[in-house]
């Protein structure tokens, strides 16, 4: 049976690739020292949250976590704002240079994040903006892709519809508000999930920015508390899924979104 | 201005900031000051030896041309870097291109069932914060209780030192980077397989060529242009390895999993070394643009008017 087989391969793969993240949730859930017992256990004897409760009381997780989503929910919020009101002036505004402007801005995807880092943290050292939240979300502020995004999607819109607007005496602020934005709901969706996991994900910007244990953004207070944790592989657990859930959760929730974005960032030749 | 008796002139004499400009104003101030700028300095940067005295006092710095790069050149850590960079590139690049792909057809075959549940599990670990992930396989790859070691045990494969033996460093990075990354490209793939006309399979069956004629006949060439695109972007991505030697090795053992992003981190914001962190910079940048030429070479953009659908 072919069908058969391939669903037994399929579920194999499947099983593979789940496995750390499920490896993940129950050592988080086991007893101290269970998760590194040789032979390893796979089901902890018994379940607990001690080091959930750990990590909230003794390691003040609850802040970096709320950091985090802080920082990612205002990155998000003026991502959005920002590149759709480009992205919209890029596809259906007429303006000297509109074209030149377009392609410069697209030779900049060239240029790795990494580049821009060195001088980026001196601007923002002489700026007093170091150690601050406002240094990690400035440089999400404004994206080349998110600008491209909205573009590609706003060129959809009739011009015949704006032009209506217009006729009837709307402002061009007013037609953004009121008709781009609300046609643009998918693709602003798509650009704020991505938007939001890339912000909460990152590491690098982050690591190098804030200068404070207790500024960290999550992922960055995770790395940290390894060098004094390594032996608490369960803490440590406990620690990466609170890390991990709510790109995952936000991603179940949006998961159409989340794959078009990519798929359509792929494709854009 | 409003335009006098004369006809306004066109171009930039008789400009007004009109709507177009307050809606990219923004967007182009925030990319301008906080990304152009930045990338502009960053070459400056790298022909100077700004250090912590320069940190301490602009007056510090100076121009020294290109020293920067002549001591990258004789720098064998910069060389290590560079080498392990291009290992991770090299063999994880098409390894994890080459799963994504089988991935994407087993997905994608006729028969599957719930082939939804599949893309969603396959994708899940994209969507995982890195930095947590590379914690966990940390622990996976412990020699003693890593339960990857206990599996191997199970098969008859001595305990192997994944993290701490040099030689098995980098092959364990890359092993994590796959499992991280492959369902990235299935995605992009089975949307590549999905848009090719059902009629070239219907004529290949038609004149009776077998699954794996069809495969490489009609799936493979139609797949070349995705291919090609996601070959260079997974390249330029792995080409800025970071977050993984960081948490799972430092760089080590003897520094057989320093990448280039790595050794410009520690020489930047380590030891506060600016001007040789920035010319590492750009040395991944020049690295970067000759891929991507590559790619334009191999498939022209059109970049003017990217109208899709």
């Amino acid at each position: 049976m072919r069908r058969v087989l391939l669903h037994l391969v399929l579920g194999v793969c499947a099983a593979l690739v789940l496995f750390p993240l499920a490896w993940m949730v129950l050592a988080s859930l086991s007893p101290a020292g269970e998760a590194s017992a040789v032979p390893p256990r796979l089901v902890p004897r018994s379940l607990t949250l001690e080091h959930y409760e750990a990590l909230f009381t003794r390691l003040s997780v609850a802040r970096h976590l709320a950091t985090s989503a802080l920082l990612a929910t205002t990155t998000t919020a003026i991502a959005l704002v920002v590149n759709s009101m480009a992205g919209y002036a890029f596809a259906k505004l007429r303006f000297a240079g509109r074209d030149a402007l377009f392609r410069a801005l697209l030779a900049g995807l060239l240029v790795p994040a990494q580049v821009a880092m060195l001088p980026l943290f001196l601007l923002l050292k002489q700026l007093g903006l170091v150690n601050t939240w406002a240094g990690v979300v400035i440089p999400g502020m404004a994206s080349i892709f998110g600008i491209f995004l909205v573009r590609q999607y706003a060129l959809s819109i009739p011009d015949a519809l704006l032009d209506a607007a217009r006729v009837d005496g709307a402002g061009e602020l007013r037609i953004y508000r009121s008709i781009v934005l609300p046609m643009c709901r998918p693709v602003l969706l798509t650009l704020g999930v991505l938007t939001f996991m890339g912000t909460w994900n990152d590491f690098l910007w982050p690591l190098v920015v804030l200068t404070d244990d207790s500024m960290y953004t999550l992922p960055v207070a995770l790395a940290n508390l390894l060098g004094e944790h390594v032996q608490d592989v369960e803490l440590m657990m406990a620690g990466s899924v609170l890390t991990v859930a709510p790109v995952v959760v936000l991603f179940f929730a949006l998961q159409r979104h989340y794959i078009e974005g990519i798929v359509s960032g792929a494709l854009r030749e | 201005m409003a335009a006098g008796p004369h006809p306004p002139l066109s171009g930039a004499r008789r400009w007004l900031p009109g709507p177009a400009f307050w809606l990219l104003a923004p967007a182009l101030f925030a990319l301008g000051v906080f990304f152009v700028l930045p990338v502009a300095a960053s070459v400056l940067l790298g022909f100077t030896d700004f250090d912590l005295y320069a940190l301490a006092s602009f007056d510090q710095l100076r121009f020294v041309g290109l020293a920067n790069y002549a001591a990258l050149l004789r720098d064998p850590l910069f060389g290590r870097a560079l080498a392990n960079t291009f290992y991770f590139v090299l063999v994880g690049g098409p390894l994890s291109v080459g799963v994504s792909l089988a991935a994407a057809l087993l997905v994608n075959a006729r028969l599957v069932r719930a082939k939804r549940l599949f893309r969603t599990i396959f994708f899940l670990p994209v969507v995982t914060t890195l930095v947590a992930v590379a914690v966990v396989w940390r622990y996976l790859y412990h020699p003693r209780h890593g339960l990857l070691n206990f599996a191997l045990g199970g098969l008859g494969i001595g305990p192997i030192d994944w993290l701490g033996d040099p030689a098995w460093a980098m092959p364990s990075l890359i092993l994590m980077a796959v499992w991280k990354n492959f369902g990235f490209n299935m995605v992009i793939f089975l949307a590549g397989l999905q848009a090719i006309p059902e009629r070239l399979y219907e004529a290949a069956r038609i004149d009776g060529a077998s699954d794996w004629q069809t495969f490489r006949r009609v799936t493979l060439p139609m797949l070349a242009p995705t291919s090609v695109f996601v070959v260079i972007v997974t390249g330029i991505g792995y080409l800025q390895l970071f977050a993984e030697p960081y948490v799972m090795t430092q760089g080590g053992p003897s520094n057989r999993t320093l990448s280039i992003v790595l050794l410009m981190y520690q020489q930047g914001f380590r030891w506060w070394n600016l001007g040789q962190a920035a010319a590492i910079a750009m040395v991944l940048f020049a690295i970067i643009l000759g891929l991507t030429a590559l790619q334009l070479r191999l498939r022209p953009l059109e970049i003017a008017d990217g109208r899709r659908s």
